[in-house]
């Protein structure tokens, strides 16, 4: 079983499904048109702001905010690549046709991976573009000192987002019950635990807390988080770890 | 230990599958040969698709051993090329195209993508190619698995219950395919829960009842030990005739309604006994029981077997058929 014929087949898979196409279409639109609409309004806010505040203001950071709506589009495309697969019946097909079952794994993250990866990217420059382009006067340059770092973070973030969801997915198996974890968690739970005082220390280790971290540019003042920006994504890459060997094992222990 | 294989064996050996407590297939050994189409027959819920999902590296078994030309499954290289199976009516993404699905599972295998236009044509879907399979139909479904199961030109086709749901022309379709494929010198493995789907279809026969072997036999030999013949009598003179019997060595078992059946093709030799005697009878018919019954009453008793036994039983008597198959 060589492992390029896999690779291409699950080519062939991801590449031959609507949900691929809508699921990352969504992916840069919503990142994009979101993180350039709070780009505008966060221009005709500075001119109120207090010193404070003018001092934090990041806004490499800013023309990123549309990517807290995004990453669920992101979650939805990793989620679906890997749950597909039970929901519909195919995973016994796949695993008869390749019955290493960690090669058709990795090899079907691989191909998801390389192509959020690439949206990730996309969506991330032209996230950063349009939004500075919003921000007029107060922009950031790609030249300026982190911002080249933050951008390219961006899309390793999206990334990352979706492959910590194809993990979850590898272990779960079905899509409602994938989606009904990762969507409240990321868009709520998250939030809230890293927000909330009593738990900003144990919120700040969730992945998506973590790896944001590569996205700012300015660091908030009196900010104690322990990590720097790689070491956010770097908690973020052992979130992901870990999800992916759960489902690897799962996946190698059970009955397709 | 392993016996030499031959190209397109499978061989069972001991496998078991358990589920917590329940016994889905329990210490099966047998092995399917090419060249004819081998009917696996059972009950719905006997642990026929248990078996076929176990054989193709699915399920991992509780105990015992699956081999595909001596060769675990997973030590298959492209296993396509070795096996092909048609497993459930719909094993894939109902959004892709009959094409993108075939041509996925081909590149998985080596298999070059011509391969792919070849077998949709063979089962006739050519004309739907390009169409997403969530629209097909029963039938067009079954076609689309089977095409899957071509795609890699194997010495092993193995079907899961593949008429279930079909029209006549389609059952017709299969039955047709599945004789030349075996005809071809390939191992054809089919199941069903009909005899009488099986009878037109399959040479030698494998039967399960509650996970357990019950008979490994040719058809032949199987219709011969069990298209049990008899003989009905009906006489107003039922005792006189009783003794009559009795006395030529005849055994006669009461059925009810004053009818009495004897085992056998014994017609005349009754007939001549009642003139001799001078007793009146009314009828006097041979009879054959269906292999439908005779399937029935096999599985029935493993049924039985099992509601009756506290302790763990012994294989229920499997060795009175297809002595012959059995391994030297």
């Amino acid at each position: 079983m060589a492992a390029t014929q896999v690779v291409r087949s699950e080519w062939t898979k991801i590449r031959s499904v609507a949900s691929t196409v809508w699921t990352l279409s969504l992916v840069v639109v919503v990142t994009v048109a979101l993180g350039m609409l709070i780009s505008a309004l966060s221009k005709n806010e500075f001119d109120s702001m207090g010193g404070r505040e003018r001092a934090e203001f990041d806004p490499t950071f800013i023309s990123f905010a549309g990517m807290s709506l995004g990453q669920l589009a992101m979650i939805v495309f990793g989620v679906l690549v890997v749950s597909n697969e039970y929901s519909t019946g195919m995973i016994r097909t796949s695993l008869a046709a390749v019955p290493q079952r960690g090669a058709f794994l990795f090899s079907k993250i691989a191909v998801a991976t390389a192509l959020a990866l690439l949206v990730g990217l996309v969506t991330s420059f032209a996230a950063f573009f349009l939004g500075q382009a919003m921000l007029g006067e107060h922009r950031a340059e790609i030249g300026d000192p982190g911002v080249l770092r933050a951008v390219i973070g961006g899309g390793l973030y999206m990334t990352l987002i979706a492959m910590f969801s194809m993990g979850v997915a590898a272990m779960l198996r079905s899509p409602m019950l994938s989606l009904g974890i990762l969507m409240p968690f990321f868009f709520l739970i998250s939030n809230v635990l890293g927000n909330v005082d009593a738990t900003k220390k144990v919120g700040r280790f969730l992945p998506d807390q973590a790896g944001s971290k590569i996205m700012q540019v300015v660091t908030p003042i009196g900010d104690d988080t322990p990590y720097g920006p790689w070491g956010g994504l770097g908690i973020m890459g052992l979130w992901v770890l870990a999800a992916l060997i759960g489902g690897y094992v799962l996946l190698k222990k059970r009955d397709a | 230990m392993r016996r030499s294989s031959v190209a397109g064996m499978i061989e069972l050996e001991g496998l078991t599958k358990r589920y917590g407590e329940k016994v889905a297939v329990n210490n099966l050994s047998f092995t399917v040969r090419p060249g004819v189409v081998t009917g696996f027959l059972g009950p719905n819920g006997a642990g026929k698709s248990t078996t076929m999902r176990m054989i193709l590296g699915l399920d991992h078994p509780t105990a015992g051993d699956v081999r595909i030309d001596g060769k675990r499954y997973h030590q298959l290289k492209d296993p396509l090329t070795y096996i092909g199976a048609l497993l459930e009516a719909k094993a894939w993404h109902g959004g892709r195209t009959a094409y993108n699905h075939l041509l996925c599972l081909a590149q998985s295998n080596g298999i070059p993508g011509s391969r792919v236009r070849e077998v949709l044509e063979t089962v006739g879907l050519t004309a739907v190619a390009r169409k997403k399979t969530k629209g097909f139909s029963m039938g067009m479904g079954q076609r689309l698995g089977i095409a899957a199961a071509l795609l890699g030109d194997p010495r092993i086709l193995m079907f899961d219950e593949p008429v279930n749901g079909l029209d006549p022309e389609g059952i017709h379709w299969i039955r047709t395919l599945m004789k030349s494929l075996a005809a071809q010198g390939r191992t054809v493995f089919v199941s069903s829960h009909l005899m009488s789907e099986m009878a037109l279809t399959a040479e030698h026969l494998v039967v399960i009842g509650q996970g357990r072997l019950l008979a490994d036999t040719s058809m032949a030999d199987f219709i011969e030990r069990n298209s049990r013949s008899y003989v009905r009598v009906r006489s107003p003179q039922r005792e006189r005739l009783l003794d009559v019997l009795r006395q030529a060595g005849i055994v006669a078992v009461e059925s009810g309604d004053g009818l009495l059946e004897v085992d056998g093709g014994k017609a005349e030799l009754i007939g001549e006994l009642a003139a001799q005697h001078r007793i009146t009878l009314h009828e006097l018919s041979p009879r054959q029981a269906s292999l439908e019954e005779a399937f029935m009453r096999l599985t029935a008793e493993s049924v039985e077997y099992h509601a009756h036994s506290g302790t763990s039983p012994e294989p229920p008597p499997r060795q009175q058929w297809g002595e012959g198959w059995k391994r030297g």
